[in-house]
């Protein structure tokens, strides 16, 4: 047994700190800190702490802006840091929402890695104290015709839907992305909101010494053991993949019970604080809340249940096995905790105390093992300043304008309807429960996904996720604040007031200049935004190595958006309403077609993205907003890839109902069917509204013109200026894409 | 009207259940599958959802826990069940209805709204159905094709014992496009879709699966429904 005192007595025992993912650097660093070489232990729960996915130690310098760059917020409640940030939507209520990638693993073990991304998001939420509500998944996935990616999708799709489904949360929307740079890194991101009264809100600590420390839920398994160093913090090489062992395996039903048997607990004032087990396991679990806490903390580790008895103290220290929770419990309370845990069969163990004192020490059969200030683990890990370099070949790029052929317009817009990219996703969200719980106002197709909070008063919120990586890949600071432009714009267009961010960033690998250039003009790019539209980053993941040999993803990073309604019953959706309605255009075209629909449709990625203008996104929320207030809208699109024709065309197959709709004058019918200039959506208007609807947007000086009515009398067909299509062919052709492929 | 909601480990739907008892004036009274209780409810819901994880075939454990030796007790001394989705599997494994669920014959877990066609409209939780109408509610189900020997199908079509058959589509591969079936007596009623999915436009495609709750209220109760919301404990008589 490498214990402290037989670690102190061999300092020139060698190590393998590199086939765990340390540097030399980084493990000298260690034995400062300790004085002596780490024990086995010791260097188990380093190397696993201070891994890029848990340590951060390549993006801190530059998330920091996130920070100094928030606005002023009344909303943030508990902000970055925690598992999640937490807001304030009034009423009492508290909302917690985050977003996390789970993208090695789903490339590996597609249905293990999309499921255990999505209970590991979900325990995230529920550590804040939180009944979490719902799911929602921005997938990301190679060249539809690749033989690969059906492999990956039908695990991924079904990973997420059989995972979601048995744990009952409705899944509420999300982004699926077909495109050949994702073909050997595919983006599994997955969402979690929830919501909670004010006084429940739980942080991660470890306070009070004589506290006792609790693991419960699944027993402890050799799954998943390196699964953020090994995994997650390193590129693919050539030969594909190979670190099955290191994906972990879910259990649904288990986080089932997990989530009632907490929030129980919580609801009974048993727990002083908590933490879920996800990513290095117990490692994070007790250091973290060791450091977060007033003291120190002692673990036996041999208490610890486990599925496999001969699992070694390093192996257990860093299995990543799921639905596993950690709790500080008061000696009084530990028999009504222990029985709760009972009564949902639900395993638990009291495996530690918290202790006078600064130090984390973990014993193993009477021997300490592991014996270290719990903060250099947790907190005070390496961090790096990594040189950037803008890619040589952007520059270039970008002087070249994208004009692409100005083809038929009707053909181009079956075009849009039949790729995969522009195409119906109910092959894939028909996979998931949209409704259980009973709260689900809005879910796929619609701009966002809304969910009522309080049964009550109404009082519920919207979310959107959105990332046009092709932006991004042409211009990273601006095509990051285009992607949350688009998420505030569809969080606005249902209707909810836009409140907080959150952030999944998926790019290269850290240690390419170019990535790392890429990835701090996307942070600075999100954080400018955020603070000129004053809505607080709450919360984010980062990851990075998705990439094969050399060639990384487009930077994609994903950003969600939460909005907040006193009231959910005055949504907006996007079906359009009546005969006889109005169709409003709001915002200004412009000729943008670079990283846009139509140019990709032919092979185009050049010029600049769309100009984003944020003052006219704040302005166009505050009139979607004012008119789903005041009863002034029916329906509400928000105008992004694929430009007013694809707008149009989604608001009439979910409608069903035909309309005449004209291109206005000064504008040529392919710019203004497929350009895809930014801070615009198309309205309907009932008559009776169309003049105060009007003078509100004048009134804020908001471009906004006639552009359609709603016309029964056509049936099946939708106009735009000369062209025709029926609604039912364009329904046939968009519903046959994936199916066809899948 | 006290109608029981049974809650096993896994029961994802109990809490839309019981709203639609609510909604349609009656008491939801939560029931607990470790109990050999039923807290004198009236009626009894098994709701949707995943009993015990459903690893082993869907409901086969559920028919085993302490609360269904009630349930079916219960059930043959007339009192009115309903069993959706997983409660449907679990009133099969219970042999409360005939035939079995499978896999449906996509593969893929299916969620949508659907068409339904109320067939039979004399069991305890379809009398306020007209005959043959048409309703949508939501389904959502990965094992959710009914299937039977070609004679028990004969049998359950003979004695008008199919509830609710799927139109416009059949989700799942079930025989006879069958998604909903009663007992003999007509006071069990199982069905895949989720009528609780369906009480309120605004979570739902509609209210057409309100219908299935007031029903049995209304036979309870015998009273007109703004009456029944100022006493919602009165015990049916």
């Amino acid at each position: 047994m490498d214990s402290v005192e037989h670690a102190a007595q061999t300092p020139d025992h060698p190590q393998p700190f590199a086939d765990l993912g340390l540097k030399p650097e980084e493990y000298q660093r260690i034995r400062d800190i300790l004085g002596r070489r780490p024990t086995s232990s010791e260097l188990a729960m380093y190397s696993v702490m201070w891994s890029e996915h848990c340590s951060y130690k390549s993006s801190k310098v530059h998330l920091r802006q996130f920070g100094e760059k928030a606005p002023e917020s009344e909303a943030l409640l508990v902000g970055i840091g925690e598992n999640a940030g937490v807001v304030d939507i009034g009423d009492g209520w508290a909302v917690t929402f985050k977003v996390e990638s789970h993208n090695h693993p789903s490339y590996i073990e597609p249905y293990q890695g999309a499921a255990t991304g999505v209970g590991g998001i979900v325990r995230d939420i529920l550590s804040m104290g939180a009944r979490p509500l719902a799911v929602m998944d921005q997938l990301r996935f190679g060249a539809v015709d690749e033989p690969d990616t059906a492999r990956v999708v039908h695990g991924v799709v079904s990973g997420v839907g059989g995972y979601g489904n048995c744990l009952g949360l409705p899944n509420i929307g999300g982004e699926t992305v077909f495109d050949p740079c994702y073909q050997t890194n595919p983006l599994v991101n997955a969402l979690c909101v929830g919501a909670m009264r004010h006084e429940d809100i739980h942080v991660s600590s470890a306070r009070g010494a004589g506290n006792l420390v609790v693991l419960y839920g699944a027993l402890t398994g050799g799954d998943g053991i390196g699964g953020v160093s090994v995994l997650a913090s390193e590129s693919f090489d050539e030969t594909g993949p190979s670190k099955r062992p290191a994906v972990q395996v879910g259990d649904p039903f288990m986080e089932k019970l997990l989530i009632e048997c907490t929030l129980e607990l919580l609801k009974a004032g048993l727990i002083e604080g908590i933490q879920d087990l996800g990513g290095a396991g117990l490692s994070c679990a007790t250091s973290e809340m060791a450091s977060n806490g007033d003291g120190g903390m002692h673990v036996w580790l041999d208490r610890v249940p486990l599925r496999d008895a001969t699992l070694s103290p390093e192996e257990i220290l860093m299995s990543e096995s799921q639905e596993r929770m950690c709790a500080v419990v008061t000696p009084a309370n530990r028999d009504a905790f222990m029985a709760i845990c009972q009564k949902w069969g639900v395993t638990a163990t009291v495996i530690g105390e918290v202790t006078e004192g600064d130090r984390l020490v973990i014993e193993w059969h009477d021997e300490v093992v592991v014996d270290v200030p719990p903060r250099t683990v947790a907190h005070d890990g390496p961090v790096y300043n990594r040189p950037l370099a803008q890619p040589a070949a952007l520059a270039p790029r970008q002087a070249v304008p994208t004009e692409p052929e100005r083809t038929d317009p009707r053909e181009t817009l079956l075009a849009l309807l039949g790729s995969p990219n522009h195409s119906s996703k109910a092959w894939v969200t028909d996979q998931y429960d949209r409704y259980v719980r009973g709260n689900t106002v809005l879910a796929q197709p619609e701009d966002a996904g809304v969910i009522r909070i309080d049964e009550e008063s109404g009082r519920g919120i919207a979310i959107a996720t959105d990332c046009n990586a092709r932006f991004v890949e042409l211009d990273p600071y601006s095509g990051t604040q285009l992607a949350l432009s688009e998420a505030y714009r569809n969080v606005a267009a249902t209707g909810a007031v836009p409140l907080a961010v959150t952030n999944c960033l998926n790019f290269g690998s850290p240690e390419d200049p170019a990535v790392m250039w890429q990835f701090e003009r996307a942070v600075t790019g999100l954080a400018d935004a955020c603070q000129q539209l004053a809505i607080p980053v709450t919360g984010g993941n980062v990851s990075f190595y998705n990439q094969t040999g050399g060639a990384a993803i487009h930077p994609t990073p994903v950003v969600g958006v939460l909005g907040v309604f006193d009231d959910v019953a005055r949504r907006t959706p996007i079906a359009w309403g009546p005969d006889g309605e109005l169709i409003y255009l709001l915002g200004d075209t412009r000729e943008e077609f670079g990283g846009s629909a139509v140019a990709t449709l032919q092979g185009l990625l050049t010029g600049m993205p769309p100009q984003v203008d944020l003052d006219a996104e704040r302005v166009l929320a505050e009139i979607l907003v004012a008119g789903s207030r005041d009863g002034m809208l029916t329906a509400a699109h928000d105008v992004a890839d694929g430009g007013v024709g694809l707008a149009l065309a989604e608001m009439a197959m979910r409608a069903g109902i035909g309309a005449r709709t004209w291109v206005p004058d000064g504008v040529d019918a392919f710019t203004f069917l497929f350009s895809e200039s930014a801070a615009r959506a198309i309205v309907v208007v009932p008559r009776s509204e169309e003049m105060r609807f009007t003078e509100m947007c004048g009134a804020r000086r908001f471009a906004c013109e006639r552009i359609g009515v709603v016309d029964s009398g056509l049936g099946d067909l939708l106009q735009i200026g000369d062209i025709e299509l029926s609604i039912e062919q364009m329904s046939q052709v968009s519903g046959a894409v994936l199916p066809a492929y899948f | 009207m006290r109608v029981g909601v049974v809650t096993f480990p896994g029961t994802l739907d109990d809490i839309d259940a019981a709203r639609a008892v609510r909604y349609a004036g009656g008491e939801a009274v939560a029931l607990w599958h470790g109990d050999h209780d039923l807290r004198g409810v009236d009626a009894v819901v098994l709701p949707g959802g995943f009993s015990y994880g459903d690893y082993l075939r869907c409901g086969a454990i559920a028919r085993f826990a302490p609360v269904m030796s009630e349930i079916i007790d219960a059930a043959e001394r007339g009192m009115p069940v309903l069993g959706i989705c997983n409660g449907f599997q679990i009133l099969c494994e219970a042999h409360l209805l005939p035939g079995a669920l499978v896999r449906n014959e996509s593969l893929h877990f299916v969620c949508r709204d659907q068409g339904l066609r109320v067939e039979n409209v004399d069991t305890a939780w379809t009398r306020g159905f007209a005959p043959n109408a048409e309703i949508v509610v939501p389904v959502k189900n990965g094992e959710g094709g009914y299937i039977a020997d070609e004679a028990t199908l004969d049998r359950l079509e003979g004695e008008g014992r199919v509830v609710f058959r799927y139109i416009g589509g059949n989700p799942n591969g079930s025989r006879r496009d069958i998604a909903g079936i009663t007992n003999a007596a007509g006071n069990v009623v199982g069905l895949m879709p989720h009528p609780e999915h369906a009480i309120d436009p605004l979570t739902g495609p509609g209210t057409d699966g309100l219908g299935l709750f007031t029903a049995l209220l209304e036979r309870g109760h015998r009273k007109p429904r703004g009456q029944r919301a100022a006493c919602p404990n009165t015990a049916a008589t």
